[in-house]
């Protein structure tokens, strides 16, 4: 099967050569690869992208884990903004709560749309809900925003991983975060190098870390995890437009990704066997939801 | 490339709480029943690495019931599942795995009725994409990276010939092919990667041949 691209440089290359946004250039591969036609891509995408404001809605209403251990914060948030003395600002705080609200969502087993995965799925939409309310784009232009994301998406599940399990949260939270600055950068206005800059600087602020859900919920330190990547991403999307560039190219950065991920011991990759899920505190909240037992024990 | 579409990316739409662990592990369980072809009466599910460790957390064995019972990732019954399966009569149980297995979202799935029985092994590979990795003690080897139809069949002669003549027929052009089976004139499997998606005329075709039990497509 033929690809238009299969890694970041391939990426950036095609659309400034033809002189096209990284979103289209991802359309066009699927288009090509899935023998489908545009409108039935965009119409799906769109699709997705109601499903991530429904959650994003659903979330800032509040809403509460099973377990207990996640839920309410990002009405919180939204409570804090409205009182207008935030600190790092309403954009930020905004994107931050709503990915807090799509995870919260997520952890009540709602409905989302995993953006690479369902643990990190705030990420990406909170952003987007966030950046919207300054930039004011059409929806077609938030369909794109989709598109820039899943590109570089595309290259990092296929050169790297982006699964927890396999490559720890940076895999994650870290490959969500850093597809978001990609994209905020194309919908700003950036140059598709501009995007890969911000993907990278990003991602390198994500590397190592690890997957430690305490009693292998998708709950702690998962939802503010995603908090932070949407900061993460907001910032480095605006020191790509400001025109700070990573030493360290794209591509290079994604491989590092991969190959922490390789060494990261098992107990650190979605176990709950390590990290956070090892606490003492982490420990107890485990015995407390499942009534005492160990999770994994061979029961 | 394993992920081929931008859909595996932004996507899929699904019931919380991991796409790895709970929309996979929906997957893997509704490729299992696709390729039994009905209904099971039960199911023992054995799991492994990271699923064996977080399954609860994750509601693994939920999911992985809702895809026995047919349900997709976005399904609300999802969450149900177990109460659903005991409504139909699906007896189940779950069999955490200690020891190392090559992925560590691995899951086993042994299910049945009084007329057969079937196991098939699939790992969950990060964002709901999955792969099978053994049907009924063939190890399937698929790159992943064409779409790829699964064929039980009896082993007779002239099986693999209609099997290929029917694709030929549609113009789908097969770049890889494996054939196995376990003892002469029983089962056998066919695993075939094809270049072209294969749409639901063609398997609707390929299921009325001869001597054909099932046929599923699965990585595209």
């Amino acid at each position: 099967m033929e690809y238009l691209f299969r890694n970041v440089r391939e990426l950036v290359e095609r659309a400034e050569q033809e002189n096209k946004l990284i979103s289209e250039v991802m359309i066009e591969q699927e288009m090509l690869v899935t023998d489908r036609s545009r409108e039935e891509i965009m119409k799906q995408m769109d699709r997705n992208l109601t499903v991530m404001e429904e959650a994003v809605e659903k979330g800032l209403k509040g809403v509460h884990s099973v377990s207990g251990l996640t839920g309410g914060d990002a009405v919180l948030l939204q409570e804090y903004m409205a009182k207008g003395n935030s600190l790092s600002g309403d954009l930020l705080l905004d994107a931050v709560s709503k990915a807090v609200a799509t995870n919260e969502v997520n952890a009540a087993m709602g409905t989302i749309c995993a953006t690479p995965t369902a643990g990190s799925a705030g990420v990406v939409p909170g952003t987007l809900f966030a950046v919207r309310n300054k930039l004011n784009p059409t929806r077609e232009q938030m369909i794109r925003f989709l598109f820039t994301s899943g590109a570089f998406g595309f290259v990092v599940a296929n050169n790297a991983s982006i699964s927890g399990a396999a490559g720890g949260c940076q895999a994650e939270v870290g490959s969500a975060a850093a597809m978001a600055a990609a994209a905020i950068v194309e919908m700003a206005g950036g140059t598709p190098q501009q995007s890969s800059e911000a993907f990278a600087i990003t991602m390198k602020n994500m590397l190592g870390l690890v997957c430690d859900p305490v009693a292998g919920l998708v709950e702690v330190p998962c939802v503010k995890r995603n908090a932070m990547g949407a900061a993460n991403s907001v910032v480095a999307a605006d020191m790509a437009l400001a025109g700070v560039k990573s030493r360290i190219p794209c591509d290079e950065v994604i491989g590092a990704m991969f190959e922490i991920g390789q060494s990261m011991p098992s107990a650190l990759r979605e176990t709950a066997k390590g990290g956070l899920a090892a606490t003492p505190t982490g420990k107890w909240l485990e015995a407390k939801i499942f009534g005492g037992a160990v999770v994994g024990s061979g029961r | 490339m394993k992920f081929k579409s931008v859909f595996d990316i932004i996507g899929p739409v699904m019931i919380g709480p991991s796409s790895s662990h709970t929309a996979g592990a929906a997957r893997i369980g509704r490729v299992a029943r696709d390729l039994f072809g009905r209904q099971p009466e039960w199911a023992k599910i054995h799991l492994y690495g990271s699923f064996a460790e977080t399954y609860k957390g994750h509601s693994t064995d939920v999911a992985i019931i809702g895809g026995l019972l047919d349900y997709d990732t976005f399904d609300e019954r999802i969450k149900t599942s177990f109460e659903e399966a005991e409504k139909l009569g699906m007896a189940f149980e779950f069999i955490p795995e200690v020891g190392n297995v090559e992925h560590p979202n691995t899951a086993r799935i042994v299910l049945g009725d009084e007329r057969s029985e079937m196991s098939m092994m699939g790992i969950s590979i990060g964002g709901g994409k999955i792969e099978i990795t053994e049907l009924n003690g063939f190890p399937l080897k698929l790159s992943g990276e064409h779409p790829a139809i699964l064929v039980v069949h009896e082993d007779r002669s002239g099986c693999i010939a209609n099997v290929s003549n029917c694709l030929y027929k549609y113009d789908i052009n097969i770049g890889h092919m494996e054939v196995s089976r376990k003892e002469k004139g029983h089962m056998a499997l066919m695993v075939i990667e094809v270049d072209q998606n294969v749409d639901k005329e063609v398997m609707d075709e390929l299921r009325d041949l001869p001597n054909i039990t099932q046929v599923t497509r699965i990585a595209d």
